[in-house]
């Protein structure tokens, strides 16, 4: 008869986020931002069809990196729960907060019963508010744990990188357009440092845009809006980039 | 619906258990809602009566209701059974689109509402019917369109224009005489405001504009843009201009003999 090997529950535990992480590391990472009129999703996504990013309800955005079938899951799972919360109560019941501790739940759960594998995914849940001072951005990584986040966030498998870039460029009351620019810049540096061009085919971008006259705030930006806001920034970031090599050189 | 079913069948209108009653329960019914199409999209509009018995129950509420962005749902038949109906077609089309990814296409959306009008049959039978009238624009054939129910959820597709409720008798012989086919929006939206006039004008159950308290109907307009619902100063408009004509020609405009 064989006799299991003895693991103490820190190694196996250690395991199990190691494991998770180099899952979440596969996928292309994202970002989301605040900017003056909401919040807006990021991301370098080659399908159509396979969104990173959706809604959730009327003012809650979504954003996953890592394994599709698992996040969807979750996506699903909490669709449900927002729109079965807001039949049996009122639509303004329905929160971040709230979203993101179900998620919490469950992905605590499943990452530490022992016969489950760890999901593979990183999530973001946001909500944008009447001002820019209500708007929530929760990140929840694999192990279930709640990360509130200001201003900027990445998540994926260059998070840490694209994280610090962020977080040393973003400005409140940025236009969405310079949001978007940033946020397409910090995508597309690798983690040697060099830069890659993402084409625009190639970008999912979403936003939270407090200013739509809707209930229902989260909009998909696909197509000639897309290319437009990318250009009207292509025109400033000459000056900008200029402004730029200057601040590298300094660092 | 599914969900809600296997998770919480309480929710549902459908599932619950009706105490024994004895004659007809009392409780506010919404009368009056017409529809007509014209190139380019529907109008959907609504009195804002309702009766309970032979007392006015309340005399601004809302009966028509955007389902989505290119659908709306105008309800006739017991009010509190109707709001509650119309507020799970939304959630349901909402999370149809949520998870799915896609909108429904309109003949889904009519046809999910054709279920739920079934699954309210036995109270239907002790009198709490509700009958909606059911129209969109119909983004794949460039068109707007109009579904009419009965109590059992049969649904079929009317042309032109259709009207339910206590007054769509009126409402419907008012539309028959003045619809053309080449009506533009605000002729589209006058028509509508017009046959509501003569609904209310026959019937009790329907409500007029009411001018001193500045109440005047629902007036909703769906086309490839979307659900618009006009503004109360657009639709105080329509009714004040329909009003001043009455007061020479107080049956309305005058069709053709032959």
């Amino acid at each position: 008869m064989s006799t299991p090997f003895y693991v103490s529950p820190q190694q196996a535990m250690a395991d199990r986020a190691e494991y998770a992480r180099k899952g979440i590391a596969r996928g292309r990472s994202l970002a989301v931002l605040q900017y003056a009129d909401g919040i807006v999703f990021v991301g370098e996504n080659p399908s159509r069809a396979l969104h990173k990013f959706s809604e959730i309800y009327d003012r809650i955005g979504f954003a996953a990196a890592g394994k599709y079938n698992e996040y969807e899951n979750l996506r699903i799972g909490g669709v449900r729960y927002a729109d079965l919360r807001g039949y049996t109560y009122d639509r303004n019941d329905v929160t971040a907060r709230g979203l993101a501790n179900v998620y919490a739940q469950t992905l605590g759960t499943i990452f530490s019963s022992g016969a489950e594998k760890p999901y593979e995914v990183e999530l973001v849940v946001a909500e944008v508010g009447e001002t820019p001072d209500g708007d929530q951005i929760y990140r929840l990584p694999h192990d279930g744990s709640i990360v509130d986040e200001h201003g900027s966030v990445a998540v994926g498998g260059n998070a840490e990188q694209i994280g610090s870039y962020l977080d040393q460029r973003h400005q409140d009351g940025m236009s969405l357009a310079e949001a978007l620019k940033l946020a397409v810049q910090a995508l597309s540096r690798d983690t040697n440092g060099t830069e890659r061009e993402i084409p625009a085919e190639r970008l999912e971008v979403a936003v939270l845009d407090r200013t739509r006259p809707q209930q229902r705030k989260f909009k998909r930006i696909v197509g000639r809006q897309l290319s437009r806001l990318l250009e009207v920034d292509g025109a400033s970031t000459e000056a900008e980039s200029a402004e730029e090599a200057e601040g590298s050189e300094e660092e | 619906m599914d969900f809600l079913s296997e998770h919480q069948p309480e929710m549902l209108p459908g599932n619950r258990q009706l105490p024994p009653t004895q004659g007809v329960i009392e409780a506010p019914h919404g009368t009056t809602i017409v529809a007509v199409t014209f190139p380019g999209g529907v109008v959907l509009a609504g009195d804002r009566r309702a009766t309970m018995g032979n007392v006015i129950a309340q005399r601004d509420i809302e009966k028509v209701f955007p389902a989505d962005e290119y659908s709306a749902v105008g309800i006739a038949g017991t009010a509190g059974l109707a709001v509650e109906m119309v507020k799970l077609f939304q959630l349901e089309l909402e999370h149809f689109e949520k998870v799915e990814g896609a909108q429904l296409s309109l003949e889904g959306k009519a046809n999910r509402l054709s279920t739920m009008i079934r699954s309210n049959l036995g109270m239907a039978m002790q009198g709490l019917a509700v009958v909606p009238l059911f129209a969109g624009y119909d983004v794949d054939r460039d068109k707007g369109r109009i579904f009419s129910y009965d109590v059992t959820g049969g649904r079929s597709e009317e042309h032109n224009y259709a009207a339910t409720g206590s007054g769509s008798i009126f409402a419907r012989g008012a539309m028959k005489k003045l619809f053309r086919d080449d009506l533009t929006e605000e002729q589209a939206t006058t028509l509508v405001v017009q046959a509501l006039y003569d609904a209310a004008d026959d019937d009790s159950a329907t409500g007029g504009p009411d001018v001193a308290r500045r109440i005047y109907p629902i007036v909703t307009v769906i086309t490839e843009d979307g659900f618009r619902r006009l503004t109360d100063e657009e639709s105080s408009e329509i009714a004040r201009s329909i009003l001043e004509r009455r007061l020479e020609q107080p049956d309305g405009p005058r069709a053709a003999l032959l």
